[in-house]
């Protein structure tokens, strides 16, 4: 399939069950909850070596939040649900609770359920309060700036991650232009986050490594440098540079309408190629077809 | 379809009338209903020498009439919706766990007394020792919510230890007195001996108040928690004028004569 000059390549993103959750931060100003919220998305690009992905959903303005206050949605994603509760223990307590101003909720309706709040409550010391509003449990946990608010529980539930486009460009320059351009607009489907740098991953991985320590090593068929190097090479005469973008999200549909709109936009003149990354399809529990993906799209 | 109960003889001493609770009416007929037992001051009678039965239960009863006189409707109940067209007399759900009961105008002393869970609302005034626990009892409320759009009268929350109680106009004395936990929240203003020998729990006026000399003043903040109720109460048709919200709160603790883990709020609000 073409779509003007760039090849949408027959194959497909291999993606994988994982776990999602989604907490809400608010504080006194949207520069407070923005702050927590990058710094509790910090190092969760990938679950190989950072336990947890984890990026920023969406801002969200006063009036809709729980208490009234500026606040900011973030995604995490774990393999299990074991697993992310713990790493939603971390982060909120040594990111959140210690920025300024701010009060964390959880923002999943249905799902397992995980003791956050009812945990780190035992910071306050005993001078913890505890309010039920409803059905919901908040703590109250005494700091210098007043009192961080949190829930008691967060939930879990089934999610998808690893879904991913590869972009292969004549030149770095376009290549950056064009994973901009798709990160911009996936960014805009809600339930899903791009867990790296500006949304852009430039060391893509294969499984496995020549070192027996390593369980994943740069993915050399898609590395420019290595063309000749390599027993197979996925970099045609023309192309020399690649980027990914990878996406988790809530379901299936999130990751695969983020992925299409992903495509559109990074096709662009020097965009040769357009490709996803999959190890086979032996992996994943999810196989998402570009071809199929864009449907009808014509040259 | 709703069951409906109409008063049609106002009883000259108060009727005490717990089978009017969906618990005990949910699988009788309407003849059934009209013969349950109701005691008339120290007589007993029947509910129907006193009201119409008309409708069938569905979930709902819908009770009309002066019911000033009217002791105990809804009390224990754990299930079900009673709507209340008027007034209410003493001890309206009284130890109800569960359901809603919804009064169109004023509610008499003890309402919702020891309350377990459910919700009241009450679009009128209320009486004294409104969620308070009996006289003699270590414990009153311990859960649900009870909502006053009106004013409440003296001891409000007596020894109350879970739940909310919010009233939109005045309290009277003793607001949240003997306290043990759970959260009380006055939009109008408050009695003298606010939170007397209270343990622990919230009492969040938006209002000053003239407090014990056993309370002791902590700060002025920002907390975050209140919002989060303010919006949870516009929700169910309270309306908070935003001055509030963006003012701080002063904190008070106390009673020291107890184990001084129980809170005051009053806002500081400067366009009161």
């Amino acid at each position: 399939m073409k779509i003007k000059s760039t090849q949408i390549v027959d194959t497909f993103a291999e993606a994988f069950k994982m776990y999602g959750s989604r907490i809400i931060i608010t504080a006194e100003t949207k520069e407070w909850a923005m702050a927590a919220a990058q710094s509790v998305t910090g190092f969760a690009t990938s679950v190989i070596g950072c336990k947890c992905e984890a990026g920023i959903e969406t801002e969200i303005p006063s009036e809709d939040s729980p208490d009234l206050r500026p606040g900011v949605s973030v995604l995490f994603f774990a393999m299990d649900s074991e697993n992310l509760g713990k790493r939603l223990m971390e982060r909120i307590g040594q990111c959140i609770m210690t920025c300024p101003s701010t009060a964390c909720y959880n923002g999943i309706d249905e799902g397992n359920e995980i003791v956050v709040g009812g945990q780190l409550r035992y910071f306050g010391d005993g001078y913890q309060i505890s309010k039920k509003i409803g059905d919901k449990r908040l703590w109250r946990i005494p700091v210098m700036d007043g009192e961080f608010l949190v829930d008691d529980v967060f939930k879990t539930k089934e999610a998808v991650g690893g879904g991913n486009i590869l972009i292969l460009a004549k030149d770095q320059n376009t290549a950056l232009k064009a994973a901009k351009s798709a990160v911009n607009t996936m960014r805009e489907v809600p339930n899903v986050i791009l867990p790296f740098p500006n949304g852009v991953v430039r060391s893509g991985s294969k499984v496995g490594s020549k070192y027996k320590a390593l369980i994943a090593s740069t993915n050399d068929s898609y590395c420019p440098t290595l063309t000749t190097l390599v027993e197979k090479t996925e970099i045609d005469t023309g192309i020399n540079s690649v980027l990914e973008i990878v996406i988790d999200g809530l379901t299936l549909e999130d990751v695969e309408e983020a992925m299409r709109v992903g495509i559109k936009a990074a096709i662009k003149p020097g965009i040769k190629k357009i490709s996803a990354g999959n190890y086979g399809g032996g992996l994943g529990q999810y196989q998402i077809q570009l071809h199929k993906l864009l449907g009808n799209a014509k040259n | 379809m709703s069951l409906h109960l109409k008063l049609h003889t106002k009883p000259e001493v108060p009727l005490e009338a717990d089978c009017i609770c969906p618990d005990k009416i949910q699988s009788l007929k309407n003849n059934e209903i009209s013969a349950l037992t109701v005691f008339h001051g120290n007589r007993q009678v029947q509910l129907g020498d006193f009201f119409d039965c008309t409708g069938s239960f569905d979930g709902e009863i819908i009770i009309d009439g002066d019911l000033s006189n009217i002791k105990h409707v809804g009390a224990l109940m754990s299930f079900g919706k009673i709507i209340v067209e008027g007034n209410i007399g003493l001890h309206t759900g009284a130890g109800m766990r569960g359901g809603e009961i919804t009064i169109e105008g004023n509610a008499s002393d003890w309402l919702a007394a020891e309350m377990l869970g459910g919700k009241i609302r009450v679009k009128g005034n209320a009486g004294h020792m409104t969620g308070s626990g009996y006289r003699g009892s270590p414990i009153g409320m311990q859960g649900g919510e009870i909502i006053v759009h009106g004013n409440v009268k003296n001891e409000t929350g007596h020894v109350m230890r879970r739940g909310l109680i919010v009233v939109g106009g005045d309290s009277g004395d003793f607001t949240g007195v003997n306290m043990l936990a759970g959260t009380i929240i006055v939009l109008g203003k408050m009695g003298i001996r606010t939170g007397a020998a209270m343990k622990r729990g919230s009492i969040i006026s938006f209002n000053d108040a003239k407090l014990l000399p056993t309370f002791s003043r902590n700060c002025e903040y920002h907390p975050s928690f209140i919002k989060f109720y303010v919006r949870y109460l516009e929700k169910i048709g309270f309306s908070i004028d935003s001055s509030y919200l963006d003012s701080p709160f002063e904190r008070w603790s106390g009673d020291l004569v107890e184990i001084n883990r129980g809170e005051i709020l009053l806002s500081k609000c400067k366009s009161k």
